[in-house]
Protein backbone atom coordinates (compact mmCIF):
# COMPACT_ATOMS: atom_id res chain seq x y z
CA UNK A 1 0.00 0.00 0.00
CA UNK A 2 0.96 3.81 -0.90
CA UNK A 3 1.14 4.61 3.17
CA UNK A 4 3.62 1.47 4.21
CA UNK A 5 5.55 1.45 0.49
CA UNK A 6 6.99 4.61 1.22
CA UNK A 7 8.77 4.22 4.32
CA UNK A 8 10.04 0.98 2.82
CA UNK A 9 13.28 1.59 1.61
CA UNK A 10 15.81 -1.87 1.69
CA UNK A 11 19.35 -0.66 1.30
CA UNK A 12 21.06 -4.60 1.55
CA UNK A 13 23.18 -4.99 -1.19
CA UNK A 14 23.76 -7.75 -3.88
CA UNK A 15 24.26 -7.76 -7.62
CA UNK A 16 27.57 -10.07 -6.83
CA UNK A 17 26.38 -11.87 -10.03
CA UNK A 18 24.81 -10.76 -13.41
CA UNK A 19 21.29 -11.78 -14.03
CA UNK A 20 20.14 -13.94 -16.44
CA UNK A 21 19.09 -12.27 -19.51
CA UNK A 22 16.09 -13.17 -19.95
CA UNK A 23 15.15 -12.05 -16.31
CA UNK A 24 16.81 -9.08 -17.07
CA UNK A 25 14.89 -8.57 -20.19
CA UNK A 26 11.71 -9.46 -17.97
CA UNK A 27 12.52 -6.32 -15.63
CA UNK A 28 12.95 -3.82 -18.19
CA UNK A 29 9.93 -4.72 -19.69
CA UNK A 30 7.87 -4.27 -16.83
CA UNK A 31 9.89 -0.83 -15.75
CA UNK A 32 8.97 0.19 -19.71
CA UNK A 33 5.71 -0.50 -19.20
CA UNK A 34 4.77 1.52 -16.10
CA UNK A 35 6.75 4.41 -17.24
CA UNK A 36 6.02 4.60 -21.54
CA UNK A 37 2.16 5.59 -20.45
CA UNK A 38 3.87 9.02 -19.15
CA UNK A 39 5.65 9.90 -22.25
CA UNK A 40 2.56 9.30 -24.36
CA UNK A 41 0.78 11.77 -21.99
CA UNK A 42 3.90 14.32 -22.28
CA UNK A 43 3.86 13.95 -26.28
CA UNK A 44 -0.10 14.26 -26.40
CA UNK A 45 0.21 18.03 -24.61
CA UNK A 46 2.13 19.23 -27.94
CA UNK A 47 -0.26 17.48 -30.12
CA UNK A 48 -2.19 19.43 -33.06
CA UNK A 49 -4.55 17.28 -33.60
CA UNK A 50 -7.64 18.52 -31.07
CA UNK A 51 -10.46 16.29 -32.74
CA UNK A 52 -8.88 12.51 -31.97
CA UNK A 53 -6.19 10.84 -30.18
CA UNK A 54 -4.21 9.65 -33.74
CA UNK A 55 -0.66 8.70 -33.32
CA UNK A 56 1.91 9.67 -34.23
CA UNK A 57 0.76 13.39 -33.90
CA UNK A 58 -0.51 15.12 -37.05
CA UNK A 59 2.02 17.88 -35.83
CA UNK A 60 3.50 19.92 -32.94
CA UNK A 61 2.32 23.18 -31.24
CA UNK A 62 2.70 24.77 -27.64
CA UNK A 63 -0.81 26.70 -27.70
CA UNK A 64 -2.59 24.51 -25.66
CA UNK A 65 -0.63 24.90 -22.60
CA UNK A 66 -2.23 28.54 -23.26
CA UNK A 67 -5.94 27.69 -24.12
CA UNK A 68 -5.81 25.29 -20.99
CA UNK A 69 -4.29 27.80 -19.14
CA UNK A 70 -7.01 30.58 -19.65
CA UNK A 71 -9.75 28.51 -18.70
CA UNK A 72 -11.76 29.66 -16.09
CA UNK A 73 -13.12 26.57 -15.54
CA UNK A 74 -9.50 24.93 -14.94
CA UNK A 75 -8.69 27.31 -12.49
CA UNK A 76 -11.36 26.88 -10.41
CA UNK A 77 -11.14 22.84 -10.06
CA UNK A 78 -7.85 23.48 -9.28
CA UNK A 79 -8.18 26.21 -6.55
CA UNK A 80 -10.81 24.14 -5.11
CA UNK A 81 -8.54 21.22 -4.97
CA UNK A 82 -5.66 23.14 -3.62
CA UNK A 83 -7.77 24.40 -0.95
CA UNK A 84 -9.11 21.14 -0.04
CA UNK A 85 -5.62 19.77 0.05
CA UNK A 86 -4.25 22.30 2.29
CA UNK A 87 -7.00 21.80 4.67
CA UNK A 88 -7.09 18.10 4.53
CA UNK A 89 -3.45 18.02 5.36
CA UNK A 90 -3.53 20.18 8.38
CA UNK A 91 -5.93 17.80 9.97
CA UNK A 92 -3.73 14.40 8.86
CA UNK A 93 -0.86 16.19 10.53
CA UNK A 94 -2.15 17.09 13.93
CA UNK A 95 -4.58 14.12 13.97
CA UNK A 96 -1.50 11.72 12.84
CA UNK A 97 0.65 13.08 14.95
CA UNK A 98 -0.86 12.46 18.05
CA UNK A 99 -2.08 8.87 16.95
CA UNK A 100 1.83 8.23 16.15
CA UNK A 101 3.20 10.43 19.86
CA UNK A 102 0.51 8.18 21.69
CA UNK A 103 1.36 4.42 20.00
CA UNK A 104 5.48 5.27 19.58
CA UNK A 105 4.94 5.82 23.44
CA UNK A 106 4.26 2.94 25.21
CA UNK A 107 3.04 -0.67 25.00
CA UNK A 108 -1.03 -0.22 26.10
CA UNK A 109 -3.79 -2.40 25.31
CA UNK A 110 -5.15 -1.96 21.65
CA UNK A 111 -1.96 -0.59 19.94
CA UNK A 112 -2.29 -2.82 17.01
CA UNK A 113 -6.14 -2.26 16.42
CA UNK A 114 -5.12 1.43 16.38
CA UNK A 115 -2.77 0.73 13.24
CA UNK A 116 -5.29 -0.85 11.81
CA UNK A 117 -8.08 1.50 12.22
CA UNK A 118 -6.01 4.22 10.75
CA UNK A 119 -5.06 1.97 7.73
CA UNK A 120 -8.72 0.99 7.10
CA UNK A 121 -9.79 3.79 4.36
CA UNK A 122 -6.77 3.09 2.03
CA UNK A 123 -6.98 0.01 2.68
CA UNK A 124 -10.84 -0.97 2.21
CA UNK A 125 -12.12 -0.85 -1.67
CA UNK A 126 -12.55 2.79 -2.54
CA UNK A 127 -15.98 3.07 -2.90
CA UNK A 128 -16.44 1.48 0.48
CA UNK A 129 -15.31 4.31 2.25
CA UNK A 130 -17.27 7.04 -0.22
CA UNK A 131 -20.57 5.33 -0.25
CA UNK A 132 -19.77 4.98 3.63
CA UNK A 133 -19.54 8.95 4.31
CA UNK A 134 -22.69 9.06 1.66
CA UNK A 135 -24.95 6.98 3.73
CA UNK A 136 -23.42 8.65 7.37
CA UNK A 137 -24.48 12.11 5.14
CA UNK A 138 -27.49 11.23 4.31
CA UNK A 139 -28.78 9.44 7.37
CA UNK A 140 -27.51 13.00 9.50
CA UNK A 141 -29.11 14.55 6.55
CA UNK A 142 -26.29 16.71 6.32
CA UNK A 143 -25.75 18.69 3.06
CA UNK A 144 -22.61 18.25 0.59
CA UNK A 145 -20.19 20.95 1.13
CA UNK A 146 -16.22 22.07 1.19
CA UNK A 147 -16.56 20.75 4.45
CA UNK A 148 -17.64 16.87 3.42
CA UNK A 149 -15.03 16.86 1.18
CA UNK A 150 -11.92 18.03 3.48
CA UNK A 151 -13.98 15.53 6.34
CA UNK A 152 -13.45 12.74 3.63
CA UNK A 153 -10.04 13.40 2.63
CA UNK A 154 -8.52 14.14 5.54
CA UNK A 155 -9.89 10.63 7.08
CA UNK A 156 -7.54 8.43 4.39
CA UNK A 157 -4.60 11.05 4.67
CA UNK A 158 -3.98 10.70 8.62
CA UNK A 159 -2.52 7.44 8.11
CA UNK A 160 0.49 8.51 5.91
CA UNK A 161 1.59 11.34 8.59
CA UNK A 162 1.24 8.74 11.11
CA UNK A 163 3.48 5.85 9.37
CA UNK A 164 6.00 8.47 8.50
CA UNK A 165 6.48 10.52 12.45
CA UNK A 166 6.27 6.68 13.78
CA UNK A 167 8.75 5.77 12.00
CA UNK A 168 10.83 9.03 12.82
CA UNK A 169 9.74 8.36 16.89
CA UNK A 170 11.19 4.70 16.49
CA UNK A 171 14.25 5.86 15.34
CA UNK A 172 14.50 9.08 17.82
CA UNK A 173 16.54 8.02 20.78
CA UNK A 174 13.65 8.53 23.98
CA UNK A 175 17.51 9.50 25.51
CA UNK A 176 17.39 12.46 24.04
CA UNK A 177 13.66 13.92 26.10
CA UNK A 178 15.13 12.37 29.30
CA UNK A 179 18.81 14.73 28.95
CA UNK A 180 16.23 17.37 28.49
CA UNK A 181 14.11 16.97 31.32
CA UNK A 182 17.20 15.95 33.20
CA UNK A 183 18.61 19.65 32.25
CA UNK A 184 15.63 20.71 33.59
CA UNK A 185 13.15 21.39 30.72
CA UNK A 186 9.70 21.15 31.21
CA UNK A 187 7.65 19.00 28.37
CA UNK A 188 6.73 21.84 26.69
CA UNK A 189 9.97 22.40 26.26
CA UNK A 190 11.05 19.50 25.40
CA UNK A 191 8.30 19.12 23.07
CA UNK A 192 9.08 22.94 21.15
CA UNK A 193 12.97 22.50 21.25
CA UNK A 194 13.69 18.30 21.16
CA UNK A 195 11.20 17.06 19.42
CA UNK A 196 9.97 18.92 16.81
CA UNK A 197 13.15 19.60 15.26
CA UNK A 198 13.66 15.77 15.52
CA UNK A 199 10.21 15.33 13.60
CA UNK A 200 10.53 18.06 10.99
CA UNK A 201 11.53 16.31 8.56
CA UNK A 202 9.28 13.19 8.83
CA UNK A 203 6.53 16.08 9.09
CA UNK A 204 7.21 17.91 6.35
CA UNK A 205 6.96 14.24 4.52
CA UNK A 206 4.26 13.01 5.41
CA UNK A 207 2.34 16.06 5.20
CA UNK A 208 3.71 16.16 1.02
CA UNK A 209 2.27 12.70 0.73
CA UNK A 210 -1.03 13.49 2.33
CA UNK A 211 -1.21 16.14 -0.02
CA UNK A 212 -0.32 14.30 -3.20
CA UNK A 213 -2.78 12.01 -1.92
CA UNK A 214 -5.82 14.30 -1.63
CA UNK A 215 -4.87 16.19 -4.47
CA UNK A 216 -5.37 13.48 -6.81
CA UNK A 217 -8.06 11.77 -5.46
CA UNK A 218 -11.41 10.96 -6.51
CA UNK A 219 -13.58 7.96 -5.76
CA UNK A 220 -14.20 9.27 -2.17
CA UNK A 221 -14.66 12.57 -3.58
CA UNK A 222 -17.24 11.72 -5.79
CA UNK A 223 -19.37 11.01 -3.41
CA UNK A 224 -18.46 13.70 -0.85
CA UNK A 225 -18.96 16.61 -3.21
CA UNK A 226 -22.20 16.86 -4.71
CA UNK A 227 -21.87 19.61 -7.76
CA UNK A 228 -18.68 21.08 -6.71
CA UNK A 229 -15.46 20.14 -9.05
CA UNK A 230 -12.08 19.37 -7.85
CA UNK A 231 -9.52 19.43 -10.38
CA UNK A 232 -9.69 14.69 -10.14
CA UNK A 233 -13.36 15.12 -10.70
CA UNK A 234 -12.58 17.78 -13.48
CA UNK A 235 -10.55 15.75 -15.45
CA UNK A 236 -13.16 12.64 -14.49
CA UNK A 237 -15.67 14.18 -16.49
CA UNK A 238 -13.11 14.87 -19.06
CA UNK A 239 -12.41 11.05 -19.38
CA UNK A 240 -16.21 10.20 -19.76
CA UNK A 241 -17.10 12.19 -22.10
CA UNK A 242 -14.28 14.25 -23.70
CA UNK A 243 -15.19 17.28 -25.09
CA UNK A 244 -11.72 19.65 -24.62
CA UNK A 245 -9.16 16.89 -25.02
CA UNK A 246 -6.31 18.99 -25.99
CA UNK A 247 -7.30 20.70 -22.28
CA UNK A 248 -7.76 18.02 -20.58
CA UNK A 249 -3.68 17.04 -22.15
CA UNK A 250 -2.39 19.90 -20.77
CA UNK A 251 -4.03 19.86 -17.67
CA UNK A 252 -2.83 15.92 -17.36
CA UNK A 253 0.94 17.07 -17.55
CA UNK A 254 0.23 19.79 -15.38
CA UNK A 255 -1.00 17.05 -12.71
CA UNK A 256 1.91 14.58 -13.07
CA UNK A 257 4.06 17.71 -12.82
CA UNK A 258 2.03 18.71 -9.46
CA UNK A 259 1.98 15.12 -7.85
CA UNK A 260 5.52 14.08 -8.75
CA UNK A 261 7.49 16.96 -7.43
CA UNK A 262 6.02 16.19 -3.73
CA UNK A 263 7.01 13.03 -3.95
CA UNK A 264 10.71 13.51 -5.48
CA UNK A 265 10.76 15.84 -2.29
CA UNK A 266 9.20 13.56 0.53
CA UNK A 267 11.14 10.86 -0.64
CA UNK A 268 14.38 12.49 -0.39
CA UNK A 269 13.59 13.87 2.80
CA UNK A 270 12.76 10.58 4.59
CA UNK A 271 15.92 9.15 2.85
CA UNK A 272 17.71 12.40 4.56
CA UNK A 273 16.11 11.15 7.72
CA UNK A 274 17.20 7.82 7.32
CA UNK A 275 20.87 8.89 7.83
CA UNK B 1 2.68 24.83 32.47
CA UNK B 2 5.16 23.37 35.00
CA UNK B 3 2.94 21.70 36.94
CA UNK B 4 0.55 20.11 33.60
CA UNK B 5 3.58 18.95 32.49
CA UNK B 6 4.97 17.32 35.19
CA UNK B 7 1.63 16.11 36.10
CA UNK B 8 1.07 14.21 32.86
CA UNK B 9 4.69 13.26 33.23
CA UNK B 10 3.80 11.40 36.37
CA UNK B 11 0.43 9.92 34.96
CA UNK B 12 1.90 8.53 31.05
CA UNK B 13 -1.62 6.66 30.89
CA UNK B 14 -3.82 9.87 30.96
CA UNK B 15 -1.26 11.55 28.35
CA UNK B 16 -1.83 8.83 26.07
CA UNK B 17 -5.42 8.68 26.52
CA UNK B 18 -4.56 12.92 26.07
CA UNK B 19 -2.64 12.17 23.05
CA UNK B 20 -5.37 9.53 21.74
CA UNK B 21 -8.43 11.69 22.03
CA UNK B 22 -8.82 13.78 18.92
CA UNK B 23 -7.25 10.87 16.27
CA UNK B 24 -9.71 8.10 18.23
CA UNK B 25 -12.51 10.10 18.12
CA UNK B 26 -12.09 11.49 14.66
CA UNK B 27 -11.46 7.72 13.35
CA UNK B 28 -14.40 5.82 16.30
CA UNK B 29 -16.88 8.40 15.26
CA UNK B 30 -16.79 10.09 11.59
CA UNK B 31 -15.09 6.43 9.82
CA UNK B 32 -16.97 3.45 11.90
CA UNK B 33 -19.68 5.71 12.46
CA UNK B 34 -20.29 6.18 8.63
CA UNK B 35 -19.46 2.00 8.38
CA UNK B 36 -22.09 1.94 10.54
CA UNK B 37 -24.66 3.90 8.55
CA UNK B 38 -23.68 2.36 5.74
CA UNK B 39 -24.84 -1.14 7.30
CA UNK B 40 -27.81 0.61 8.74
CA UNK B 41 -28.69 1.98 5.08
CA UNK B 42 -28.52 -1.53 3.41
CA UNK B 43 -31.38 -2.83 5.63
CA UNK B 44 -33.84 0.22 4.67
CA UNK B 45 -35.38 0.15 1.30
CA UNK B 46 -36.14 2.92 -0.90
CA UNK B 47 -40.22 3.49 -1.71
CA UNK B 48 -40.70 3.18 -5.44
CA UNK B 49 -43.57 5.54 -5.65
CA UNK B 50 -42.15 8.60 -3.60
CA UNK B 51 -38.73 7.83 -4.19
CA UNK B 52 -37.72 8.35 -0.52
CA UNK B 53 -35.94 6.20 2.11
CA UNK B 54 -37.99 4.59 4.44
CA UNK B 55 -36.56 3.72 7.54
CA UNK B 56 -37.30 0.20 8.59
CA UNK B 57 -35.71 -2.91 8.98
CA UNK B 58 -36.19 -4.82 6.08
CA UNK B 59 -33.89 -7.77 4.11
CA UNK B 60 -35.45 -6.87 0.78
CA UNK B 61 -32.94 -4.40 -0.43
CA UNK B 62 -30.59 -7.46 -0.54
CA UNK B 63 -32.76 -9.40 -1.95
CA UNK B 64 -33.25 -7.35 -4.73
CA UNK B 65 -29.11 -7.92 -5.13
CA UNK B 66 -29.97 -11.58 -6.59
CA UNK B 67 -31.40 -10.59 -10.12
CA UNK B 68 -29.43 -12.19 -12.76
CA UNK B 69 -28.18 -8.52 -14.01
CA UNK B 70 -26.78 -7.92 -10.56
CA UNK B 71 -25.08 -11.20 -10.56
CA UNK B 72 -23.51 -11.05 -13.97
CA UNK B 73 -22.40 -7.40 -12.40
CA UNK B 74 -20.52 -9.20 -9.59
CA UNK B 75 -19.37 -11.81 -11.70
CA UNK B 76 -17.85 -9.79 -14.31
CA UNK B 77 -16.03 -7.56 -12.02
CA UNK B 78 -14.57 -10.60 -10.22
CA UNK B 79 -13.45 -12.53 -13.01
CA UNK B 80 -11.67 -8.89 -14.25
CA UNK B 81 -10.40 -8.99 -10.98
CA UNK B 82 -8.31 -12.66 -10.98
CA UNK B 83 -7.19 -11.71 -14.32
CA UNK B 84 -5.81 -8.55 -13.43
CA UNK B 85 -4.23 -10.27 -10.31
CA UNK B 86 -2.77 -13.02 -12.11
CA UNK B 87 -1.41 -10.34 -14.75
CA UNK B 88 0.32 -8.50 -12.27
CA UNK B 89 2.17 -11.61 -10.34
CA UNK B 90 3.44 -12.74 -13.44
CA UNK B 91 4.89 -8.99 -14.20
CA UNK B 92 5.71 -8.03 -10.88
CA UNK B 93 7.90 -10.94 -9.98
CA UNK B 94 10.38 -10.82 -12.52
CA UNK B 95 11.09 -6.76 -11.46
CA UNK B 96 10.92 -7.58 -7.85
CA UNK B 97 13.01 -10.49 -8.03
CA UNK B 98 15.79 -8.40 -10.21
CA UNK B 99 15.60 -5.38 -7.77
CA UNK B 100 16.17 -8.19 -4.92
CA UNK B 101 18.57 -9.89 -5.74
CA UNK B 102 20.58 -8.57 -9.21
CA UNK B 103 20.11 -4.60 -8.41
CA UNK B 104 23.15 -3.15 -7.29
CA UNK B 105 23.89 -0.80 -4.12
CA UNK B 106 23.78 2.39 -6.65
CA UNK B 107 20.95 0.97 -8.73
CA UNK B 108 18.98 -0.06 -6.35
CA UNK B 109 17.12 2.97 -4.79
CA UNK B 110 16.55 4.00 -8.63
CA UNK B 111 14.43 0.69 -9.35
CA UNK B 112 12.61 1.36 -6.14
CA UNK B 113 11.57 4.96 -6.91
CA UNK B 114 11.00 3.85 -10.41
CA UNK B 115 8.35 2.01 -8.76
CA UNK B 116 6.91 4.25 -6.24
CA UNK B 117 6.51 7.30 -8.68
CA UNK B 118 3.78 5.63 -10.89
CA UNK B 119 2.15 4.81 -7.50
CA UNK B 120 1.98 8.24 -6.04
CA UNK B 121 1.87 10.24 -9.33
CA UNK B 122 -2.17 10.99 -10.53
CA UNK B 123 -4.20 7.65 -10.98
CA UNK B 124 -6.57 9.72 -12.98
CA UNK B 125 -3.83 10.38 -15.47
CA UNK B 126 -2.37 7.24 -15.94
CA UNK B 127 -5.80 5.80 -16.12
CA UNK B 128 -6.45 8.49 -18.99
CA UNK B 129 -3.14 7.72 -20.80
CA UNK B 130 -4.36 4.42 -21.92
CA UNK B 131 -7.53 6.35 -23.02
CA UNK B 132 -4.93 7.91 -25.65
CA UNK B 133 -2.57 4.65 -26.24
CA UNK B 134 -5.65 2.16 -26.59
CA UNK B 135 -7.98 4.82 -29.01
CA UNK B 136 -8.97 3.56 -32.62
CA UNK B 137 -6.09 5.82 -34.34
CA UNK B 138 -3.94 5.87 -30.96
CA UNK B 139 -0.34 4.13 -31.02
CA UNK B 140 -1.56 0.51 -30.20
CA UNK B 141 -3.44 0.49 -33.74
CA UNK B 142 -0.21 2.52 -35.28
CA UNK B 143 2.24 -0.36 -34.19
CA UNK B 144 0.10 -3.34 -35.59
CA UNK B 145 -0.49 -1.79 -38.41
CA UNK B 146 3.28 -0.81 -38.78
CA UNK B 147 4.09 -4.56 -38.66
CA UNK B 148 1.12 -5.73 -40.65
CA UNK B 149 -0.84 -7.45 -37.83
CA UNK B 150 -3.41 -5.09 -38.29
CA UNK B 151 -5.89 -8.65 -39.00
CA UNK B 152 -4.55 -9.96 -35.44
CA UNK B 153 -6.30 -7.03 -33.78
CA UNK B 154 -9.42 -6.57 -35.65
CA UNK B 155 -9.62 -10.45 -34.96
CA UNK B 156 -9.19 -10.12 -31.01
CA UNK B 157 -11.79 -7.31 -30.86
CA UNK B 158 -14.15 -9.28 -32.54
CA UNK B 159 -13.83 -12.07 -29.78
CA UNK B 160 -17.08 -11.91 -27.64
CA UNK B 161 -16.88 -10.95 -23.84
CA UNK B 162 -13.16 -9.46 -24.17
CA UNK B 163 -13.50 -7.58 -27.57
CA UNK B 164 -15.51 -4.55 -28.19
CA UNK B 165 -15.52 -1.61 -31.19
CA UNK B 166 -11.98 -0.44 -30.39
CA UNK B 167 -9.48 -1.07 -27.42
CA UNK B 168 -10.31 1.77 -25.87
CA UNK B 169 -14.02 0.58 -25.31
CA UNK B 170 -13.77 -3.41 -24.61
CA UNK B 171 -12.67 -5.95 -21.38
CA UNK B 172 -9.41 -6.58 -23.19
CA UNK B 173 -8.30 -2.24 -22.41
CA UNK B 174 -9.68 -2.16 -18.85
CA UNK B 175 -7.80 -5.24 -18.46
CA UNK B 176 -4.73 -3.41 -19.60
CA UNK B 177 -5.20 -0.51 -17.80
CA UNK B 178 -5.79 -2.03 -14.16
CA UNK B 179 -3.21 -4.38 -14.77
CA UNK B 180 -0.88 -1.17 -15.44
CA UNK B 181 -2.29 1.17 -12.41
CA UNK B 182 -1.81 -1.73 -9.79
CA UNK B 183 1.27 -3.25 -10.48
CA UNK B 184 3.61 -1.57 -8.22
CA UNK B 185 1.08 -2.46 -5.30
CA UNK B 186 2.18 -6.10 -6.62
CA UNK B 187 5.90 -5.66 -6.76
CA UNK B 188 6.80 -3.55 -3.65
CA UNK B 189 6.15 -6.85 -1.31
CA UNK B 190 7.37 -9.14 -3.55
CA UNK B 191 10.19 -7.54 -3.25
CA UNK B 192 10.04 -7.17 0.47
CA UNK B 193 9.51 -10.79 0.60
CA UNK B 194 12.44 -11.84 -1.68
CA UNK B 195 14.88 -9.19 0.46
CA UNK B 196 14.15 -11.02 3.09
CA UNK B 197 15.16 -14.46 1.88
CA UNK B 198 18.19 -15.33 3.77
CA UNK B 199 21.37 -15.40 1.16
CA UNK B 200 22.71 -18.01 3.05
CA UNK B 201 19.70 -20.72 2.49
CA UNK B 202 20.35 -20.12 -0.98
CA UNK B 203 24.01 -21.25 -1.08
CA UNK B 204 22.90 -23.83 1.21
CA UNK B 205 20.64 -25.24 -1.11
CA UNK B 206 23.35 -24.86 -3.96
CA UNK B 207 25.87 -26.40 -1.85
CA UNK B 208 23.91 -29.72 -1.32
CA UNK B 209 23.44 -29.99 -5.19
CA UNK B 210 20.56 -28.07 -6.38
CA UNK B 211 20.61 -26.47 -9.28
CA UNK B 212 19.70 -22.97 -10.07
CA UNK B 213 16.40 -24.09 -10.99
CA UNK B 214 15.47 -25.92 -8.47
CA UNK B 215 16.67 -23.82 -5.87
CA UNK B 216 14.55 -21.16 -7.15
CA UNK B 217 11.51 -23.50 -7.80
CA UNK B 218 11.67 -25.58 -4.14
CA UNK B 219 13.60 -22.83 -1.99
CA UNK B 220 12.99 -18.93 -3.48
CA UNK B 221 9.12 -19.23 -4.63
CA UNK B 222 7.55 -20.88 -1.73
CA UNK B 223 9.72 -18.23 0.41
CA UNK B 224 8.14 -15.12 -1.60
CA UNK B 225 4.55 -16.58 -1.88
CA UNK B 226 3.48 -14.70 1.16
CA UNK B 227 4.10 -11.94 -0.53
CA UNK B 228 2.62 -12.42 -4.07
CA UNK B 229 -0.58 -13.32 -1.49
CA UNK B 230 0.11 -9.82 -0.04
CA UNK B 231 0.31 -8.16 -3.21
CA UNK B 232 -2.77 -9.34 -4.43
CA UNK B 233 -4.91 -8.54 -1.75
CA UNK B 234 -4.14 -5.07 -3.40
CA UNK B 235 -4.68 -5.92 -6.71
CA UNK B 236 -7.82 -7.68 -6.02
CA UNK B 237 -9.15 -5.24 -3.48
CA UNK B 238 -8.52 -2.10 -5.92
CA UNK B 239 -10.34 -3.83 -8.83
CA UNK B 240 -13.29 -5.02 -7.18
CA UNK B 241 -13.70 -1.36 -5.63
CA UNK B 242 -12.83 0.32 -8.44
CA UNK B 243 -15.48 2.86 -11.05
CA UNK B 244 -12.92 4.80 -13.14
CA UNK B 245 -11.34 2.69 -15.19
CA UNK B 246 -14.64 0.80 -16.12
CA UNK B 247 -16.23 4.29 -16.78
CA UNK B 248 -13.32 5.61 -18.72
CA UNK B 249 -12.65 2.27 -21.04
CA UNK B 250 -15.84 -0.02 -20.66
CA UNK B 251 -18.56 -0.02 -22.44
CA UNK B 252 -22.56 -0.46 -21.06
CA UNK B 253 -21.86 -3.30 -18.96
CA UNK B 254 -21.27 -2.29 -15.55
CA UNK B 255 -18.82 -3.08 -12.70
CA UNK B 256 -19.81 -2.77 -8.81
CA UNK B 257 -18.24 0.61 -8.69
CA UNK B 258 -20.46 1.68 -11.30
CA UNK B 259 -23.58 0.33 -9.87
CA UNK B 260 -22.91 2.13 -6.44
CA UNK B 261 -22.31 5.09 -8.29
CA UNK B 262 -25.20 4.69 -9.96
CA UNK B 263 -27.56 3.94 -7.33
CA UNK B 264 -26.87 6.61 -5.00
CA UNK B 265 -26.31 9.24 -7.46
CA UNK B 266 -29.80 10.14 -9.84
CA UNK B 267 -32.11 7.39 -8.20
CA UNK B 268 -31.16 8.40 -4.70
CA UNK B 269 -31.26 4.92 -3.66
CA UNK B 270 -28.83 4.69 -1.04
CA UNK B 271 -30.01 1.42 0.55
CA UNK B 272 -29.44 -0.32 -2.64
CA UNK B 273 -25.79 1.11 -3.00
CA UNK B 274 -25.10 0.13 0.65
CA UNK B 275 -26.23 -3.57 0.15
CA UNK B 276 -24.50 -3.71 -2.79
CA UNK B 277 -20.84 -2.41 -1.44
CA UNK B 278 -21.49 -5.22 0.74
CA UNK B 279 -20.70 -7.59 -1.65
CA UNK B 280 -16.82 -6.32 -2.58
CA UNK B 281 -16.57 -6.49 1.81
CA UNK B 282 -17.84 -9.95 2.04
CA UNK B 283 -15.07 -10.68 -1.19
CA UNK B 284 -12.69 -9.33 0.63
CA UNK B 285 -13.23 -10.56 3.96
CA UNK B 286 -13.20 -14.36 2.23
CA UNK B 287 -10.00 -13.32 0.78
CA UNK B 288 -8.49 -11.95 3.47
CA UNK B 289 -9.03 -14.89 5.68
CA UNK B 290 -7.22 -17.34 2.36
CA UNK B 291 -4.92 -14.58 2.78
CA UNK B 292 -3.48 -14.88 6.33
CA UNK B 293 -3.44 -18.71 6.08
CA UNK B 294 -1.17 -18.45 3.68
CA UNK B 295 1.14 -16.10 6.15
CA UNK B 296 0.21 -12.80 4.13
CA UNK B 297 0.18 -10.33 6.68
CA UNK B 298 3.71 -11.18 7.52
CA UNK B 299 4.85 -9.85 4.56
CA UNK B 300 2.93 -6.66 4.37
Amino acid sequence: MRSSASARVTASGGGERRAPWPLTLAAIGALLFLHVPFLIIILYAFTTDEAAYSFPPPGLTTRWFGVAFSRQDFWAALGLSLRVAGIATLFALVLGTLAAAAVSRSRFFGRDSISFLLVLPIALPGIVSGIALRSALGLLEIPFSFWTIIVGHATFCIVVVYNNVLARFRRTSHSLVEASMDLGANGFQTFRYVILPALATALLAGGMLAFALSFDEVIVTTFTAGQQQTLPIWIFSQLTRPRDRPVTNVVAVFVVLATTLPILLAHRLSQAGDE
Amino acid sequence: MQRLSTFLYRYPWLFILLLLLLPLGWMLTIYLGSLGALLVNSFFRLDDFTGQIVREFTLGTYAQLFTSANLDIVYRTTSMAVAVTLADALIAFPLAYFIARYASGRLKPILYLAVILPLWSSYLVRVYSWKLILAKEGIVSWLFSAVGLQGVLDAVLRLPSIGGPSLSVSSLGMFLAFTYIWLPYMILPIQAALERVPRSLVEASGDLGARPAQTFWRVILPLALPGVVAGSIFTFSLTLGDFIVPSALGNSSYFIGQAVLAHQGTSGNIPLAAAFTMVPIAIMAIYLLVARRLGAFDAL
